[in-house]
């Protein structure tokens, strides 16, 4: 008798990713979907696609999607769970999405605090329009539009998401994980189910950023896109916990936020 | 069937003149009339000048915004400088004469003024001679029952301000009360009237 | 009450329990009294961020199957254009009040009837309309909140209540329609499928041309079936009228004081007052075009809906324009006046 070991997650259409060879939104949607087959949640969970690559994820995911105006996923995502707070509803966004067009959405979606679970993939470029500077490329870094390399004082420096999120008291659990290797992939799926888990808990607004690679726009091997992630971008982008309200003690953010409110009061360090 | 009527009100913001509006429009309301009450909103609204318009008539109404009105109801000098000229002619002017030291030089309209803020602060009734200009207006023109315009201001203070209620009443005894002009009142308040 | 409030309330009794609004003049009562309300309704008033996020989150209640809306004045709405564009693509329902203010830019804050281009023709981009109505009374903001939601439920399709400043902040007698819930049937609602069919997918995305044609022109024939049903207008003293008014909302009431007078002079005028300005009732101008001798607009803008009337009209009989703009009302005697004019050039053009 044969065992199954390995399938594909019940929460992924059959329809085979269109990302390129080497892209890391293929692992990413299988930890999702994994976790929405692990915690039983696909009938009642809505997703939101954005404008970028994964715009299709409508296509991808087995679970109700909807697809969201670029830099809007966030917004669309409040409306739906205000809508149903019985359902789970999480945003799949890149970069350029939610870092740049869609900040005041993403900023004001933390604050508020809504039970909503954002994955976001930051591999500092705009894939889907074929390489551009994003809010997250790096210094020097050398885009279509950036040809002679990120110019900090013309472009402006890279924004670190998770770190700017954490301050904001609506957020449960801030993140920063990458999938370069089996090690940080297990890592990432765990801290993934986490914030699901958290958003059916009611803690708080939860947000997992990816770092991510872009062969096809970096111009390199996949395996040499790995490389580049470890030795560019996790130094300037840290993997860490950067907010986690239940760790700290917290039943949610709002406890949390009470807290933080008489420490500063008191003198303290926010 | 009453002749239709188109007022303007004005005065600083603060002054009450929106809610004095309200009354007025609050009574055709009883009354089952068509009317309108429109107010001039803006910057105006914060501290400058605020005027609203209020028609009242049997017919639908047309127009809300008063441009040329039969009655203007003034309480600042500011207010009656500006819409005297557009009073039509035979028309009313009731003007707050503590607030307003020169009267229209107009042969052509019915003006009466009244004291209305120093009679508001005389009997402890600050911030309400707008209320006190809508007796008044009511003793001279009769623009509906006085028992009509007595239910509108039950209606139209809130709950939480319960206790003001006895002091609009108060108030626009005052304006029905006012002998000053020399006309005889078109309207007098009801035989069994008592504030409280 | 005032429109602003009679309308929200409307929306209420209709079964709107999700508005997403941001402030904005003149339209902030309407917010502020859905604030106060709708958690006494156990629904949703949440101030967004942006015009941008607060359609969008019209959109996701939307997608939800919800009775949801927003308001906003003139520049919010352009704001909006975006996530309209997306509602109509995604064939979800929804409301949009425009309290409409002077433009373009920052404009003032005084009642206008500038955007009618805005609502009829261009309110985002792509192939689409919205069903716009158009209120000329407090009553009439509270009927048309109120019916909104149903058009838009059946059509699929987002709807606007084309109002203004005036009808915004004023007050007149209004009589509030009987509460109902929210019981439409929404089938390709995005609400977890539970197992039990195949995901549901809110979408405006598709990338085969062929595709985003069969969409386009599957929306145009709803479109066609809402134009033949959809359309309404109001008709006074048309029957006999040599000289036909067409005015909406605030400057109809301007139209109809002015033909009463013209009326005395003895000019045969009338009026056409278009409720919906999409679908624009051609079916009564049309009917009109045989006893009338002119027509013309009267607008609070430098001349938008006078386009949909000749068009109408297509040549046979001169449509003439007149407006105020910037925020000013229209005097019944400037429009009275602007009746004359036609007047005297018919009987010029008679010798």
């Amino acid at each position: 008798m044969s065992k199954v070991v390995f399938q594909r997650p019940h929460a992924l259409t059959d329809t085979p990713f269109s990302y390129c060879p080497g892209c890391t939104h293929g692992i990413v949607h299988r930890l999702v979907a994994e976790t929405l087959d692990e915690l039983g949640i696909e009938g009642t969970t809505v997703g939101v696609a954005p404008v970028g690559c994964s715009v299709l994820a409508y296509e991808f995911f087995a679970c109700d999607m909807v697809q969201a105006a670029h830099g809007r996923a966030l917004a669309v995502a409040t409306g739906l769970k205000r809508a149903m707070p019985e359902n789970v509803v999480f945003a799949y966004q890149g970069d350029g999405d939610l870092a740049s067009i869609g900040t005041a959405e993403t900023v004001h979606a933390a604050t508020r605090g809504e039970k909503i679970t954002v994955i976001f993939i930051n591999n500092a470029i705009y894939g889907m329009t074929g390489g551009q500077l994003a809010p997250t490329s790096l210094p020097q870094q050398v885009t279509q539009t950036s040809p002679y390399g990120r110019d900090v004082n013309e472009a402006g420096f890279p924004i670190r998401m998770v770190e700017m999120l954490s301050t904001l008291d609506g957020v449960a659990l801030a993140q920063r994980v990458t999938v370069d290797s089996p090690k940080n992939v297990r890592a990432a799926k765990k801290a993934i189910k986490k914030a699901f888990e958290y958003q059916v808990e009611g803690v708080g607004y939860t947000i997992i950023e990816v770092v991510s690679t872009c062969p096809t726009n970096w111009g390199l091997s996949p395996a040499d896109a790995l490389q580049w992630l470890r030795d560019n971008m996790l130094p300037y982008y840290p993997l860490g916990v950067y907010r986690d309200v239940k760790a700290e003690g917290y039943a949610n953010v709002a406890e949390a936020a009470s807290a933080r409110a008489q420490r500063l009061a008191s003198g303290g360090d926010a | 069937m009453a002749a239709p009527v188109n007022m303007l009100l004005a005065g600083f913001g603060g002054q009450g003149i929106l809610f004095a509006g309200k009354l007025i429009a609050y009574a055709g309301l009883i009354e089952g009339r068509e009317l309108s009450w429109l107010p001039s909103y803006g910057p105006e609204m914060r501290g400058g000048t605020a005027n609203c318009s209020v028609c009242l008539s049997d017919e639908p109404i047309g127009s809300p915004l008063v441009l040329e009105p039969d009655v203007l109801v003034a309480m600042n000098q500011p207010s009656l400088d500006k819409f005297i000229d557009s009073v039509v002619p035979g028309g009313k002017v009731i003007v707050d004469s503590t607030m307003c030291q020169r009267l229209p030089e107009r042969a052509d309209v019915d003006v009466f003024p009244i004291p209305a803020t120093q009679l508001a602060e005389e009997n402890g009734l600050k911030g309400l001679a707008s209320v006190i200009l809508v007796g008044k207006l009511l003793r001279e023109i009769g623009f509906c029952d006085p028992r009509t315009l007595d239910a509108a201001i039950a209606k139209s203070v809130p709950a939480r301000k319960a206790h003001l209620l006895p002091k609009n009443r108060k108030a626009f005894e005052i304006g029905m009360l006012n002998e000053d002009g020399e006309s005889v009142p078109v309207c007098s308040l009801p035989e069994d009237w008592a504030v409280e | 009450m005032k429109g602003n409030e009679a309308l929200a309330e409307a929306a209420i009794r209709a079964g709107c329990r999700f508005f997403f609004g941001y402030p904005i003049t003149p339209q902030t009562e309407l917010a502020a009294y859905m604030a106060k309300r709708m958690p006494k309704e156990n629904g949703v008033y949440l101030q967004a961020e942006s015009e941008i996020a607060a359609i969008n989150m019209v959109y996701g209640a939307s997608a939800a199957g919800k009775r949801a809306m927003t308001s906003s004045s003139s520049p919010g709405i352009s704001l909006k254009a975006e996530g309209i564009s997306y509602m109509a693509g995604a064939d979800l329902p929804g409301v949009i009040i425009n309290v409409q203010r002077g433009g373009p830019g920052l404009g003032g804050i005084q009642p206008s009837q500038s955007d009618y281009f805005q609502a009829t023709r261009a309110t985002g981009h792509g192939d689409f309309h919205l069903i716009v109505l158009a209120p000329s009374t407090v009553q009439e903001m509270t009927d048309h909140a109120y019916i909104a939601f149903d058009l838009a439920d059946e059509y699929r399709v987002p709807v606007m209540v084309l109002a203004d400043g005036m009808l915004g902040q004023m007050m007149e007698p209004v009589v509030l329609p009987e509460p109902k819930t929210d019981a439409a049937e929404k089938p390709w609602a995005v609400t977890g499928h539970k197992g039990e069919r195949p995901h549901n997918i809110a979408n405006s995305l598709y990338l085969a041309p062929e595709r985003l044609e069969e969409t386009n022109v599957e929306r145009y024939e709803r479109y066609e079936r809402i134009k033949a049903a959809e359309q309404r207008a109001e008709e006074y003293l048309v029957e006999d009228a040599e000289i036909v008014l067409v005015a909406f909302g605030a400057s109809s009431r301007i139209a109809r004081s002015a033909i009463d007078k013209a009326r005395e002079k003895g000019i045969k005028a009338g009026l056409i007052r278009p409720i919906t300005l999409w679908p624009f009732p051609v079916d009564a101008i049309e009917a009109a075009v045989p006893g009338a001798k002119a027509f013309l607009t009267v607008e609070m803008n430098m001349g938008q809906m006078v386009d949909d009337v000749r068009l109408a009209v297509n040549g046979r009989r001169p449509v003439e324009f007149f407006g105020r703009t910037g925020g000013i009302i229209p005097t019944p005697a400037e429009t009275l006046a602007a009746i004359e004019r036609v007047a005297a050039s018919l009987e010029g053009g008679a010798r």
